[in-house]
């Protein structure tokens, strides 16, 4: 029999996808957060949705031009992106990853630089040339994971906030209970998408899953002229033109950080702003002008190659997404339901998602890799 | 530790170590400001004290850091001049110059960054500060933010109009800028502030067509107000500011009586700037009679003057603000701004809809503060988030102290008990050319990546295991666009 009623523990953006796909299949579901809805990672991003070397890309493709109908809400979902070079290097490597995609079937045509600067009326002389994706694109962070949210709801679904999980009660192997500091939840199974806690919380479960934090930055200029296009990036930056005209730019050196059980508390950016106001200053000279209005960071976990998990062991289901986790939520969650309903992804192959890829990698694997806190 | 260094697009060494660096900064030019510099300079410390005006003539429009609603002459867009008459009105500085206090005037100081919780990677504190053409850090041992207090905007009909402007932007236009573009005024708040911007105003040869309160006596003694033969209209509050294309002519009160004027100005408070403080994750503590959140001094950050809360005269500040909003408030409709930046009104927010540039579906209208507050205490980044209230240009200084207030009334709790929205550096608007790093270290240009560097992250899935994978790392080199 397929589960019946099930816990999330995490409303980010996939905790809270996958709890709507299980709400739509009749599921009775439940949401727990330490804080609040898409407050971590999911709330701090770029907004990116073009993750063409993801085995949900399809799925991310087909579903966020229907998102804002299917939820119900708006999550300012804009279609394609420009990718612009303004070095010869930058020009070679996103010439690169035109044909790669072509290749694979995805459609990227190479732009001029009068092409991308007819399409990016910010761009400059200094544009060499860019890349258009005719797929991919970007919404807006804070109104999807809102949007997600309210729509589990309307389904039936309960997301509790501010009721951080502690632990697990098991019976036979089983979950049958997930427990947090405001009260018991009983569960024919759980979905556990805490971010960078899912590491700590599985380990409960006797689950191995080697994971590393990192913190990572992002500036907000005032609001631009609207280009018809706003998902344009490069110059070593990834972000978007807001619908409301904002430019929202990150990229650049990340800092491995640690942390309590509960995550950071506070947030804080670095005199990294200044360096990512330089980039973008430089992809976008005819913005030079423009005032930088706000900073902030995000912490991101990442599994030791940089892909995601999307596992299930007994009745728990687990989905860490290694930095790239808003674009693909639509599927994610997607892929996480069907594993918990029925074991198994029912629209692509995501084996080579599995966890047991890392099985025997022992304690020192982040000494190896550098990827230690100060 | 060393290990650290085998991660090339980490962060680490890639912060170099400022310039220059100084026993003591401080932050603000006022009188507590010029004292603290004077008293590190008399210890033999090596001081520097900067000061953000005369602020860059492009900033004016975005109230940094007063409510000066429009109401500034266009000679404060005259650099040079500005900083004449600015330095010459501050001649208080001149001891710090004979002490080997290091001025400089024009100079915000736009974030203060250390190590802590999820920071490790910086070589020292620094202050990030700029001038109107470029921004540079400056290591410190002590900080000292004499910063003063900012303008407590609050919304009615008509508010959001050149004219309707604050008690501390008239202040500084009448006594630091000479540059104030009106001739009568209706001041809005009877306690000291109030008495004290009418009567300052009067002696600067503005008319003061009256002192409105809300309460039923004037908040501190009125003598000497009375004896300039200023009017005091108590329980009366403005209903609407009525203009043209120059902003404010008239202002309608309660009473249903009009007053001809040019400008409204908002004396109901001051909000002690704790930005600086705040966004380098310093503690504060809520102290009603010092003007709400004031910050807390820690080993190396120091707030003086008003700063650091306003003087308690026993009057409770917070109290009196409630009073205002609710008589204001209730003069507003569903359709008067309340974000100016980002044109929410008061009905947006309360039905915590989305900006006007996207549809609101049926369900979006099912949804309200009070649905949203029945899944989780208030919480005004949420709903800045989700209205964009306090998102825009300003940077919240024109609403975000009445947005919580809203929230607080919305949710039945105190206002302490919403959390403070957070502040996040640049605390100053600042132009991408200007905060930019043009001088970045060579570390920081070689490890640059777009996002985390590592490079089996892209491989395309099909790829995985193919001659493909190694000819992607070999072409990308693990510098990788999204
Ligand atoms: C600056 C930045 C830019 C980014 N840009 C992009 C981009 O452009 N495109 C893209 O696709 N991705 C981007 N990402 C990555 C993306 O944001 C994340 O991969 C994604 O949000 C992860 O979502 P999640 O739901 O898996 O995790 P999270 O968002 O981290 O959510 C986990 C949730 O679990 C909760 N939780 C943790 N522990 C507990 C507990 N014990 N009990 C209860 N709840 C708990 C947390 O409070 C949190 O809400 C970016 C990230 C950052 C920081």
């Amino acid at each position: 029999m397929s589960a019946q009623k099930v816990v999330v523990v995490g409303a980010g953006a996939s905790g809270l996808s996958t709890a709507w796909w299980l709400a739509r299949s009749g599921v009775e579901v439940t949401v727990l957060d330490k804080g609040v809805v898409g407050w971590e990672a999911s709330g701090r991003n770029g907004g990116g949705c073009s993750h063409y070397q993801s085995p949900l890309f399809k799925e991310e493709q087909r579903l966020w031009p229907q998102m804002d109908e299917l939820l119900g809400y708006p999550t300012e979902f804009s279609p394609e992106r420009i990718v612009m070079a303004v070095t010869p290097r930058q020009l070679e490597q996103y010439t690169y990853i035109a044909q790669m995609n072509n290749r694979l079937g995805h459609r990227v045509d190479l732009l001029d630089a009068q092409q991308v600067r007819e399409a990016v009326p910010l761009a400059g002389d200094n544009c060499l040339g860019g890349i258009h994706y005719r797929f991919g694109g970007h919404a807006n962070p804070h109104r999807t994971v809102q949007a997600y949210a309210w729509a589990i709801q309307d389904l039936g679904g309960r997301i509790v906030q501010h009721s951080p999980v502690t632990g697990f009660r098991r019976e036979g192997g089983k979950v049958t209970a997930v427990e947090s500091t405001t009260a018991t939840y009983e569960c024919d199974a759980v979905a556990i998408a805490a971010g960078p806690q899912t590491g700590t919380l599985l380990a409960q479960l006797g689950i191995d899953l080697p994971l590393a934090a990192a913190r990572a930055e992002m500036i907000v200029t005032e609001p631009a002229p609207m280009m018809k296009l706003g998902g344009v990036d490069g110059n070593g930056l990834y972000g978007r033109q807001t619908l409301r005209g904002n430019l929202a730019y990150g990229g650049g050196p990340h800092e491995w950080v640690e942390f309590g059980d509960l995550g950071p508390e506070v947030k804080p950016s670095t005199p990294l702003t200044r360096n990512l106001a330089r980039r973008l200053a430089e992809l976008f000279p005819n913005a030079a002008h423009l005032n930088v209005i706000r900073s902030w960071a995000g912490v991101i976990e990442m599994t030791p190659d940089g892909r995601p998990v999307i596992d299930r062991k007994d009745n728990v289901t687990f989905c860490t997404m290694s930095g790239v986790g808003f674009g693909l939520s639509p599927a994610s969650g997607h892929a996480v339901s069907d594993l918990v309903l029925e074991g198994r992804c029912s629209f692509t192959d995501i084996d080579k998602l599995a966890l047991s890829r890392f099985d025997g990698i022992g304690e020192g694997w982040k000494t190896q890799k550098g990827w230690l806190p100060l | 530790m060393s290990a650290r260094g085998t991660d090339p697009h980490a962060i680490d060494g890639k912060f170099p170590v400022p310039g220059q660096h100084y026993d003591l900064v401080v932050i603000g030019g006022g009188t507590s400001g010029t004292q603290a510099a004077l008293k590190g300079a008399q210890t033999g410390l090596k001081v520097l004290l900067v000061d953000e005006n005369p602020v860059p003539g492009h900033q004016v429009g975005n109230d940094v850091p007063w409510f000066f609603g429009g109401r500034a002459t266009a000679a404060m867009q005259n650099s040079e001049r500005m900083l004449e008459t600015v330095f010459a009105n501050m001649d208080h500085l001149e001891p710090l110059f004979d002490a080997g206090v290091e001025v400089q005037l024009g100079t915000c100081a736009w974030g203060v960054y250390r190590n802590g919780p999820l920071v490790g990677s910086l070589p020292s504190q620094v202050v990030g500060l700029a001038d109107a053409e470029k921004s540079w850090l400056v290591g410190f041992d002590q900080l000292v933010l004499a910063t003063g207090a900012r303008d407590l905007p609050m919304a009615f009909p008509g508010w959001n109009q050149p004219g309707v402007m604050g008690a501390a932007a008239l202040g500084k236009l009448l006594s630091l800028y000479d540059a104030f573009a009106g001739r009568r005024i209706v001041v809005v708040g009877s306690h000291e502030l109030g008495l004290e911007t009418a009567l300052s105003a009067q002696t600067k040869g503005i008319e003061v067509a009256a002192i409105l309160e809300v309460r039923d006596a004037p908040q501190a003694d009125a003598a000497a107000v009375t004896a300039a033969g200023i009017p005091i209209r108590c329980r009366t509050w403005p209903v609407e500011a009525k203009g043209g294309l120059g902003g404010v002519e008239a202002l309608v009160l309660s009473d249903g009586t009009t007053l001809a004027c040019d400008s409204v100005v908002m004396a109901i408070g001051l909000v002690p700037m704790l930005e600086l403080h705040d966004a380098a994750n310093a503690a504060r503590q809520f102290a009603p009679n010092r003007g709400g959140w004031v910050p807390v001094a820690d080993s190396n950050i120091t707030a003086v003057g008003n700063c650091a809360g306003l003087p308690d005269t026993g009057f409770d500040h917070v109290a009196y603000r409630q009073a205002w909003m609710e008589a204001l408030g209730g003069a507003c409709g569903g359709d008067t701004v309340i974000c100016q930046c980002e044109e929410m009104t008061l009905a947006d927010l309360t039905g915590v809809q989305p900006p006007r540039y996207l549809d609101r579906p049926p369900a979006l209208q099912r949804r309200s503060l009070s649905t949203l507050l029945a899944d989780g205490p208030p919480n005004q980044d949420q709903v800045k988030r989700l209205t964009r209230s306090g998102m825009g240009q300003c940077q919240g200084r024109r609403c975000r102290d009445q947005v919580a207030m809203i929230l607080a009334a919305e949710a039945k709790c105190k206002l302490a008990e919403v959390p403070l929205a957070t502040h996040r550096a640049p605390v100053r608007p600042l132009p991408l050319k200007v905060i930019a790093d043009w001088e970045e270290s060579e570390e920081m240009r070689a490890g640059w990546d777009v996002w985390m560097g590592i490079p089996t992250q892209w491989v395309p899935y099909a790829d995985i295991g193919t001659p493909y994978e190694e000819e992607n790392r070999r072409v990308l080199g693990g510098n990788m666009s999204l």
